[in-house]
This record gives structure tokens, C-alpha cells and sequence, in this order.
């Protein structure tokens, strides 16, 4: 069994290929990528102890993405499960409507640095892709998202929001149309611009490098929850901590810091979507752009197609940092299907506040079925890790309505 | 044959010409078409290269990918690939046979059985995109032991330091690509820096045979012929999709474009 080291950060437990585990990870990239990703990773480590890099960082999270996010009980939804409590880590509140704010500052602050004026990304929901807009906006950067055409026209609010801010929305229209086929075109548009061109991968996914950035950058989620935890119970109680799985950027961020915790006092679930779920139906060992991880294939190796009603999450893979979680027992993976996302989300919306988009509506899912075998001393938190209002139209569709 | 690759390369020099070396995808766009294809460009070529097709190709260009997508509708599989290279060697023993792919469908198969399974059917070299220094040193062993050519890239991103252990641990042959790019689009760079990068690689090993690829044309490739071999892989694919398009015989079309290079390389 593989083990995790403690004391070590996640994303640095690695060895010099880039393996997590002597499995997952590495750097299977094309040769015109490895110097452009080596002076990243050179630039990486630099920066991420540079004093002054890290207070901007830090004063961007602050003024730009609008500084902590809410950590709220939902007394409502608690009270009619009828067993643990239900907290929400409610990082939809940011500017920007979701996790890859974060993700997406943090990579126009890097490329910033290194000289670039290009920066290009991939994009499902549209959700990392709006925010690289935005940031490259912010920042004076050109800035490209490549997004599957199927994705462009079930997530088109978030489409417009890229173009209004001056992004290049690129349309993949190979393979699915989907995430899987906008990472491939991105990558290959890295390959033939690395020269000028900051890659900003979308997700924990990618050569060892990119997912890195990715699970730095959203660990900004577990360092406030870990402070808002403290103040709200006086010390960390014994908990669960719910999150939808799609690559896996918002899980990593909302677990990092908990990593090192006995998993009876911690525990960690990650939710797919029931028909692109790698983690939680066995999958095998694959090798999908750039990096060995747990992937949806088939028996040849070709890479699997995927179903699932969010954008977000229609991902044949997984990133490798999850694979190395689960084979190392720290986190269990489960999966919710569509229909199961649509009902969690007609019930939260019914009893509290918050509009979950369709990737964490899997992860309320997950909660609703665990809460009612568990006591009230237990303490559930579900990273409510994007906002509603981009599957507006797909609510409507499937459910007749959106709530106000 | 042994060293049929070293072989290919020192006939092309006698005659004082670059080798020319195709590569076209494996059951592009039927498993039959594609072997009569190679099997009738094959005697205007040195060296063959076949691409084993995969549905997330990340570093190839639209017109690769579609000649994949192509054989993948097809139902092409690691097995029938091997069958038909078999089935090419009966019928051109000694022309080099390089399979190139990603490393996917290799680690899926296993390692092993694959390196087994290639030296079976005759396969004469590897090139796997993905796979590169020094996370291939295994690998490249591997191929060794079996007497199979793993074939090394280099890039224009890849520094003089990286060249030099790249050069020193690769095998027979070393293939360079032209310009930082995908396969298939055009020369960002001029010949004279593509021939500089080219002879800075020659320098480190002279003894080692240097290809330069990607974005190789019937307008390109004369001013490239004092390398040591040419890959035209793009360009062919693209005659396939028209010759298909148009529901004209991608045999003879292609023939007749291998002819045209051959002609310019002479």
C-alpha cells in the first residue's frame, strides 16, 4: 500500500520524475515541452517562497476575489435530515463564482512573472475559463480558452462572460466536444506557442507541474476553513469533508490542509458523476495528457467517453494526486448520477439559501444520503464549490424551474 | 534484419541523398488500404514509419488526427497492427519498419509483451512521442536487449546540456523536429536555422544518423537534403483525406506524392 508522508505537502510528495506513489503523475509530454516546463517548475519553486510574491498573491485573494468565504451551518437542511450536522464552505461567494478563481489568479500572477504575454486554458463548465478571462483581463494578458463545442452551448452564460472580458474562446469540435478534447487542443496550441505562451491547465491534471500550481492555488479553501473551524468549535471537531470530484482542483484545495489528520477525525470524500467516475468504479491506470492516474478507457487503451449533465465534471480522468489518495486509503471516492446532482439540488434550494451549480450539487448528494446515518455530533462540510446560475438553463430544463 | 535501420541510411548516402522516410497511420483509413498504401510508396522510401492511431493524440496537428480518427472508426487494434506489419515484412524484408505512438497504448498493452510482440513482427524501431529523456531510459533499454531502435527526439526548446545526454543515450537514429510546433503546420523557422539546430546535434555524434521532421512538404524539403533522413508524415496524411474526399484511390496518389519528394531529394 502506497503511503503518504506527513509533515510533507501533498503536491510535494513527488519524486524527481514527477511520480506520486511510483505511480501517478510524471511528465509524459511531447520533448518541445520539457524545457518550457522545467523553467515553470524553476519559476514555481521560486516563487512560492518569494515573500513578496506570496503578499501579492495574498492581496489578490483579498481586494480581487473579495477575501474569505462564508462558513455557514444550514440549520434547515440539518434539522430535516434529521442527523449530522450540515455545514457549507460556501466558495461560490468569491468573485468569480467559483474554486478556479483562484486557480486562474494564481496562473496570471505566474505567467505575469515570467515574462509572458500569452496565457491559454482549457475549460469545461467554464468555470476556470471565466476567470482566466477575468485575471488576464485584469493583468494586461491575451489570453485564449479552449472549450469543446458542446460545452459552449450548454454553458454559454459563462462563454459570453470570457468574451465580454476579451478572452479568444477557441471551439474544440473533435473527439466528444467536450473538457477531454479542449485539455488535448490546448496542449497541442502549448506545444506550438510555449515560446510566448503560459499554459494554464484547468484542472489538478497535466505534466507534474501544472496540477502542482493547480492544488497550491486552491489550498487557500482549507486554510480558512481550518480558522473558521477553530473559531466556530474551538478546536478541529471530528469531521467529514464532502467534495465533488471532476479533476479535482477544489477537493485538493479544500483538503490540503487537513491531509495529515487521522482519516477517523478527518475523512475525505470525493463525489464523481456516476458515468466519468475513475476513483469510485475501479478504472485502471492510465496515461491521459501527460500523467498516469486512475482513467475511464477501454480495452485497448483508447480513452473512454463520458456522460454527465455537468460540464465540469465530463472528464474521462483523474487527477494523479486523487489516485494517489485512494490508493493510499486518505480519501474515498463515491458517485452520484445526474438524476441524483438534480434532486440534491431541488432540496437545498427548497429548505436554504444557496443555488449549488451542477458540480457541487453531486457533492450535496453525497451528503444528503450520509447525514440521516449519522449523529449530531458528527459534523458534515461540503464545499458548495460553484454557483448556480450558469445551469440556470439546464435546471429549468430538467426540473421546470430555477429558484430565486 | 539487424541493423536494416543503419543499412537504409548508408545506401541513402552512397547515392548522396537523404533517406526518405514516410509515416502514414496503421489502418488509415482501412486496416488493407493502409498496407497497400505503404506497401506501393515503400520502394520510392528508405525507412517507413507507421503511426499506431490513439484518440487523444496530443501532439499531432488536425491532419494526423484525422487519418487516426480515420482508423479508429475502422476498428483497428494493437493486434491487427502487428499482424500487418507481419504481413508487410513478408512482402518488403529488409525496408526498415518504425512504429511511432503514444505511450498510452504501450503502458496499456504492458511494456513487455509489447517489445515482445514488435520484435515478432518485425518491427525494426520505436518512436514514442510522450516517452521522452530520461524517463525512457528503461524503455530504451528495453528495445535494445530485443535489437529494436528507440528512437530519441530532440526539440528546438531542448538546451545544448540536455542534447548532448539525449545524443549519448539514444540508439542508431535521432530524430529532430524542425520548429516548435504540433506535427503538421507549417516552418515557423528558416532552413538556415533549422539546418543550424541540425548541426549543432550532428556535431555532439556524427556517427549517429539525425532525421529532421515535422512540417515537411514536396516545397520544403529540397532545402533540407543535406540532412540525414526526411520524414514526411502531414503531408501524406492530407493527400489520404483528399484522395478520400474527392472518392479518388489514395494508392496512386500517394505513390504519385512520394514520387514528387523522392524526385526533389535526388
Amino acid at each position: 500500500m502506497i503511503k503518504l508522508k506527513k509533515k510533507t505537502p501533498l503536491i510535494d510528495q513527488h519524486d524527481k520524475f514527477g511520480f506520486y506513489g511510483n505511480k501517478f503523475g510524471g511528465n509524459y509530454c511531447a520533448e518541445t515541452m520539457r524545457k518550457p516546463i522545467e523553467d515553470l517548475s524553476k519559476l514555481f519553486e521560486k516563487l512560492r517562497k518569494d515573500r513578496k510574491f506570496l503578499k501579492k498573491r495574498d492581496h489578490y485573494f483579498k481586494y480581487y476575489l473579495g477575501g474569505e468565504t462564508p462558513f455557514f451551518k444550514l440549520e434547515n437542511l440539518t434539522r430535516h435530515l434529521g442527523g449530522a450536522q450540515i455545514w457549507c464552505k460556501d466558495v461560490s461567494a468569491i468573485n468569480g463564482d467559483a474554486h478556479k478563481a483562484y486557480h486562474a489568479t494564481v496562473n496570471a500572477l505566474i505567467c505575469k512573472e515570467s515574462g509572458k504575454r500569452y496565457i491559454a486554458g482549457d475549460t469545461g463548465a467554464g468555470m476556470f475559463g471565466k476567470n482566466l478571462a477575468m485575471a488576464a483581463k485584469k493583468m494586461n494578458l491575451k489570453c485564449k480558452i479552449f472549450m469543446g463545442t458542446k460545452d459552449i452551448s450548454r454553458q454559454a452564460p459563462n462563454v459570453k462572460f470570457m468574451r465580454d472580458a476579451g478572452a479568444e474562446v477557441v471551439p474544440v469540435d473533435s473527439g466528444s466536444k467536450t473538457l477531454v478534447d479542449a485539455v488535448s487542443e490546448c496542449m497541442r496550441h502549448y506545444v506550438s506557442n510555449c515560446d510566448n505562451t503560459h499554459l494554464a491547465v484547468g484542472s489538478a491534471i497535466g505534466c507534474n507541474i501544472f496540477l502542482k500550481i493547480c492544488a497550491w492555488s486552491t489550498s487557500q479553501i482549507s486554510r480558512e476553513l481550518k480558522k473558521q473551524l477553530i473559531k466556530e468549535f474551538g478546536e478541529i471537531p471530528k469531521l467529514k469533508l464532502i467534495n465533488v470530484i471532476g479533476g479535482g482542483s477544489s477537493a485538493l484545495g479544500f483538503w490540503n490542509e487537513f491531509i495529515d489528520y487521522d482519516k477517523k477525525h478527518v475523512e475525505l470524500i470525493g463525489v464523481e458523476a456516476k458515468y466519468a467516475a475513475p476513483l469510485s468504479t475501479n478504472a485502471k491506470v492510465a496515461i491521459l495528457h501527460g500523467a498516469a492516474q486512475y482513467c475511464l478507457t477501454n480495452k485497448e487503451g483508447q480513452i473512454a467517453d463520458t456522460h454527465s449533465i455537468s460540464a465540469g465534471l465530463d472528464y474521462p480522468g483523474s487527477s494523479p494526486l486523487h489516485g494517489f489518495l485512494k490508493d493510499s486509503g486518505r480519501a474515498r471516492y463515491t458517485n452520484a448520477s445526474d438524476k441524483e446532482a438534480l434532486a440534491a439540488f431541488k432540496l437545498i434550494t427548497k429548505l436554504e439559501d444557496i443555488r449549488p451549480s451542477l458540480e457541487p450539487a453531486h457533492a450535496w448528494s453525497e451528503c444528503i444520503r450520509l447525514a440521516p446515518k449519522l449523529k449530531k455530533g458528527d459534523v458534515l462540510v461540503v464545499n458548495n464549490c460553484g454557483k448556480g446560475y450558469k445551469d440556470k438553463k439546464i435546471y429549468i430544463e430538467q426540473l421546470g424551474y430555477y429558484p430565486k | 534484419m539487424k541493423n536494416s535501420i543503419n543499412n537504409a541510411f548508408k545506401i541513402a548516402k552512397k547515392e548522396n541523398r537523404p533517406a526518405l522516410i514516410s509515416y502514414t497511420v496503421c489502418g488509415d483509413n482501412t486496416k488493407e488500404k493502409s498496407l497497400q498504401i505503404l506497401n506501393s510508396i515503400s520502394k520510392d522510401l528508405d525507412i517507413v514509419e507507421w503511426g499506431i492511431p490513439h484518440n487523444c493524440p496530443t501532439a499531432d496537428g488536425k491532419d494526423i488526427q484525422n487519418s487516426s480518427y480515420r482508423a479508429l472508426q475502422n476498428g483497428i487494434r494493437l493486434n491487427d497492427i502487428f499482424k500487418l506489419v507481419k504481413r508487410f515484412k513478408k512482402l518488403k524484408p529488409y525496408k526498415p519498419m518504425i512504429l511511432m505512438g503514444y505511450y498510452q497504448m504501450i503502458f496499456n498493452y504492458g511494456d513487455k509483451k509489447f517489445i515482445q510482440k514488435c520484435k515478432e513482427s518485425g518491427v525494426d524501431g520505436l518512436i514514442v512521442v510522450d516517452l521522452s529523456f530520461p524517463d525512457n531510459k528503461n524503455f530504451a533499454k528495453l528495445c535494445k536487449k530485443n535489437s529494436i531502435c528507440f528512437v530519441q527526439l530532440i526539440a528546438p526548446t531542448t538546451t545544448f546540456k540536455r542534447m548532448k545526454e539525449i545524443a549519448k543515450s539514444s540508439h542508431e537514429m535521432i530524430y529532430m523536429i524542425s520548429t516548435i510546433s504540433t506535427t503538421g503546420s507549417a516552418l515557423k523557422y528558416s532552413i538556415k536555422r533549422i539546418i543550424k539546430n541540425y548541426n549543432v546535434i550532428k556535431k555532439i555524434k556524427p556517427s549517429k544518423n539525425v532525421v529532421i521532421g515535422f512540417g515537411i512538404t514536396h516545397k520544403t524539403i529540397s532545402n533540407l537534403r543535406s540532412a540525414d533522413g526526411l520524414v514526411v508524415g502531414s503531408a501524406i496524411c492530407r493527400e489520404i483525406t483528399r484522395s478520400l474526399k474527392d472518392r479518388q484511390n489514395p494508392v496512386t496518389n500517394v505513390g504519385r506524392l512520394v514520387r514528387k519528394l523522392k524526385n526533389k531529394i535526388l
